[in-house]
């Protein structure tokens, strides 16, 4: 008797402990957010593929008015998304041709105080290279280097997505006084600005890809960001679906800024889209094809027809449409990214699809920029990047077959030594 | 005995059936009244075509339970098994390199890569004597480190169509049921092979039987380190099975198997076993996965908010195991 209730004691207890397991993996995120308070100008962004957390469930709502379609206050910021819309329609001013030198809205700062003779080592604290978007990057930015004969070092400490370390990183930088010039791509927003801030009493930073709570950095380099990415899908699909369109928001995960941004934008695009826009579901996938693939599933299932899939950030954009080719549907209107896995899907099936872009290849832009300083000569100080669409009368031009399926068509990177291999191509 | 035979026959016959009733795994029960759940909020469910979408959906999580029960009831936890199924994806993906010659001699690698991994997990287990739970731990992060290392941060290549088939691909036609998904055919097959390891031949009763008590099985005559060794092999393999099938459904993904170890851990104890060993059946464990598939389906279909999910989801296996081991202390 007695071994009997402790058995099932034991049980109960394991399986107590087993569940608050499950679900507290479930809550897990790889990535941070960023705190909530109110951003400076160079706001926080993240880069497009965000890190992919595990999650057991994806959440499911139908509309706009359901807890997944909610934009949380502190992500959205009218200023921004002003700003976003008015940089949209602009033309960037720079060499046609190169984007990564292009810029917008730009006022630049005077840098001759840094000016130095050469030869230069850049130092560049990275938030990581964890996922294929940052792979593309970082191989694009050596690429960079290597034009550059006057470089004679790019020391690259790889904060492996830690804000401790990242902070570490940059304070040994800057103490080893072998840096000319520090490039920073921080990890999280918040975390990182004390230390950026404490850097820039020593030397020129460049701060891209994600922002900092200051405007100490030299220049501040990033494209036009997350309001235009979501507005430019959903814009297309408005404009495309015709009546009675029954369209599905696929979103990666909540709280992280970038991904809320261009979820906001889109959700306001829909709101003000009139009634043939009929959004049946926003849906959390993680970034995961299985589970957005599930997701698709059985929404085909539950509606009979989906027209439109807007997604907000083009990763799992295969696994979508193959879940339409597995219940024998016609594709929809596709929102994915430029990843060459889904736009030779994208070609090959002749889909009516686009692609806003978060290009690679702003991550030349900081060498650009830090070569410039110097020389003492003038850059902006928020180096506004455009932020090219692929549509299906571009579509042509961006497909390499040559290259890996998860290699990004926007790195900028054709005419640099090594291309392809070095990205991985054949 | 004599007043037993006075009562009339009426009270037999339901005696009876309560008492059949009584003897059915109660898991059974539970996945009969999910799918009726999930059913009335979406019939296409029940429909064939709907519900083995559902098992193919399943099958990885399934075949995943089946494995780590041989673990299980010997008393101990295969935490590996996740990261194997990211490897398994990862590197087909990279050996294949996008040549569908190469998928039947990837699909033996990566078999044998699971039988390495379950073997040395066995033989650390048995010989170093280190709990189960620190050298799956420990297992889980090199083999993730490993498939990190391996691809560079992000991975290359596709997975061809052949491969692809097992978790994507259908028979058809099929009688009955028109096309039949090959991953289906293959769940059908891995979990007839380990419910008749386990509970035909003398493995099973050998595995139980250390997880009951390792000494006295010792004493009588089980070679207890070898068995252990098999239970992580045939969980390793198990795992690579699960991890084909997931790579095929989904495509690739560097994180395929994230999470998977404690949901097939979850599956285990819904369907009865406990925890330190000695009690558990692979059929049940394989209606556990589905039990949990069939919640998170249910779940999403209606459409509760994420909070109260979890939450529900959480209450839902806590109670169904309670249910399982208060059933389990009375029949004893």
């Amino acid at each position: 008797m007695l071994s009997t209730i402790s058995n099932r004691t034991w049980v109960l207890l394991l399986a107590l402990v087993l569940v608050f397991t499950l679900v507290a993996c479930g809550g897990e995120t790889n990535e941070p957010a960023p705190a909530a308070d109110t951003p400076a100008e160079p706001a926080a962004t993240a880069d497009t593929p965000a890190d992919t957390p595990a999650e057991p469930a994806a959440p499911v709502s139908a509309g706009l008015t359901n807890d997944a379609a909610v934009v949380a206050s502190e992500f959205f910021s009218q200023e921004q998304y002003d700003r976003s819309m008015r940089q949209m329609t602009l033309n960037p001013e720079g060499p046609e041709g190169e984007p990564w030198v292009q810029y917008l809205e730009a006022e630049f700062v005077d840098t001759s105080a840094y000016a130095k003779e050469g030869p230069y080592t850049f130092c560049f604290s990275n938030a990581g290279v964890n996922n294929p978007w940052r792979v593309v990057g970082w191989t694009t930015m050596q690429a960079e280097v290597d034009l550059h004969p006057e470089i004679t070092e790019l020391i690259h400490v790889d904060a492996q997505g830690n804000d401790e370390k990242q902070i570490s990183d940059i304070a040994d930088l800057v103490a080893s006084g072998n840096c000319d010039v520090l490039i920073v791509s921080p990890n999280t927003t918040a975390a990182l600005t004390p230390a950026v801030e404490q850097a820039c009493e020593v030397l020129p930073v460049i701060v891209f890809d994600r922002g900092v709570f200051t405007e100490c950095p030299v220049s501040f380099v990033q494209p036009i960001g997350g309001y235009a990415f979501g507005e430019t899908g959903a814009r297309y699909i408005i404009d495309n679906c015709g009546d009675d369109c029954n369209v599905l928001a696929l979103r990666i995960l909540p709280g992280v800024d970038v991904l809320e941004e261009r979820w906001a934008s889109a959700k306001i695009a829909f709101e003000g889209a009139g009634s043939n826009i009929n959004v049946i579901g926003v849906e959390f996938g993680d970034g995961d094809n299985a589970k957005v693939k599930s997701i698709v599933n059985d929404y085909l299932d539950r509606f009979g027809r989906i027209d439109a899939v807007w997604m907000d950030a083009g990763a799992t954009a295969v696994a979508a449409l193959e879940a339409f080719e597995d219940a024998g549907q016609p594709y929809p209107i596709i929102v994915g990214e430029d990843q060459q896995d889904f736009l030779v899907k994208w070609q090959e099936n002749d889909l009516s699809g686009i692609s806003p872009t978060f290009p690679t290849f702003q991550w030349r832009t900081p060498i650009i920029a830090a070569l410039r300083i110097m020389n003492g000569e003038e850059v902006p100080a928020v180096w506004r990047l455009p932020q090219p669409t692929i549509t299906n009368e571009n579509l042509d031009q961006y497909i390499q077959p040559n290259m890996p399926p998860l290699h990004y068509a926007m790195c900028g990177c054709e005419g640099m030594p090594d291309f392809p291999t070095r990205w991985g191509g054949q | 005995m004599a007043e037993l035979t006075h009562s009339n026959e009426k009270n037999t016959l339901w005696t009876r059936f309560v008492a059949g009733l009584r003897s059915i795994p109660p898991i059974y029960i539970i996945v009969i009244i999910l799918l009726i759940a999930i059913g009335t909020q979406n019939p296409a469910f029940l429909e064939p075509a709907g519900f083995l979408n559902l098992l193919r959906r399943s099958a990885p999580l399934m075949i995943l339970a089946a494995g780590q029960l041989f673990v299980i009831v010997t008393g101990g936890f295969d935490l590996s098994v996740g990261s194997i199924m990211s490897l398994t994806v990862i590197g087909a993906a990279l050996l294949i390199n996008n040549d569908p010659a190469n998928t039947w001699w990837v699909i033996l690698v990566l078999l044998g890569i699971g039988v390495t991994v379950g073997l040395l997990n066995g033989l650390i287990v048995s010989y170093l004597n280190v709990p189960s739970l620190i050298v799956t731990l420990g297992m889980l992060l090199t083999l993730r480190g490993a498939g990190l290392y391996w691809t560079g941060g992000a991975p290359r290549g596709y997975l061809t169509d052949n491969f692809r088939i097992f978790g994507r691909g259908w028979i058809e036609p099929f009688p009955l049921v028109d096309r039949l998904p090959y991953a289906v055919a293959v769940l059908i097959i891995v979990s007839g092979i380990a419910i008749y390891i386990f509970h035909r031949t003398n493995l099973g009763r050998q595995l139980l039987a250390i997880g009951d008590n390792a000494r006295a099985a010792r004493l009588a005559g089980v070679p207890v380190e070898r068995m252990r060794i098999v239970a992580f092999i045939i969980s390793a393999v198990m795992a690579v099975i699960a991890g084909i099938l997931q790579g095929g459904f989904g495509g690739v993904n560097p994180e395929a198997g994230r999470g998977f170890e404690l949901q097939a851990i979850a599956a285990t104890v819904l369907g009865g076993a406990v925890l330190l060993g000695g009690r558990g059946s692979v059929a049940t464990a394989i209606a556990g996965a589905l039990a949990l598939e069939a919640l998170f389906t249910l779940l999403n279909l209606l459409g509760l908010p994420k909070p109260l999910r979890d939450a529900v989801q959480g209450f839902i296996i806590i109670g169904a195991v309670a249910y399982a081991a208060y059933r389990s202390g009375r029949s004893r």
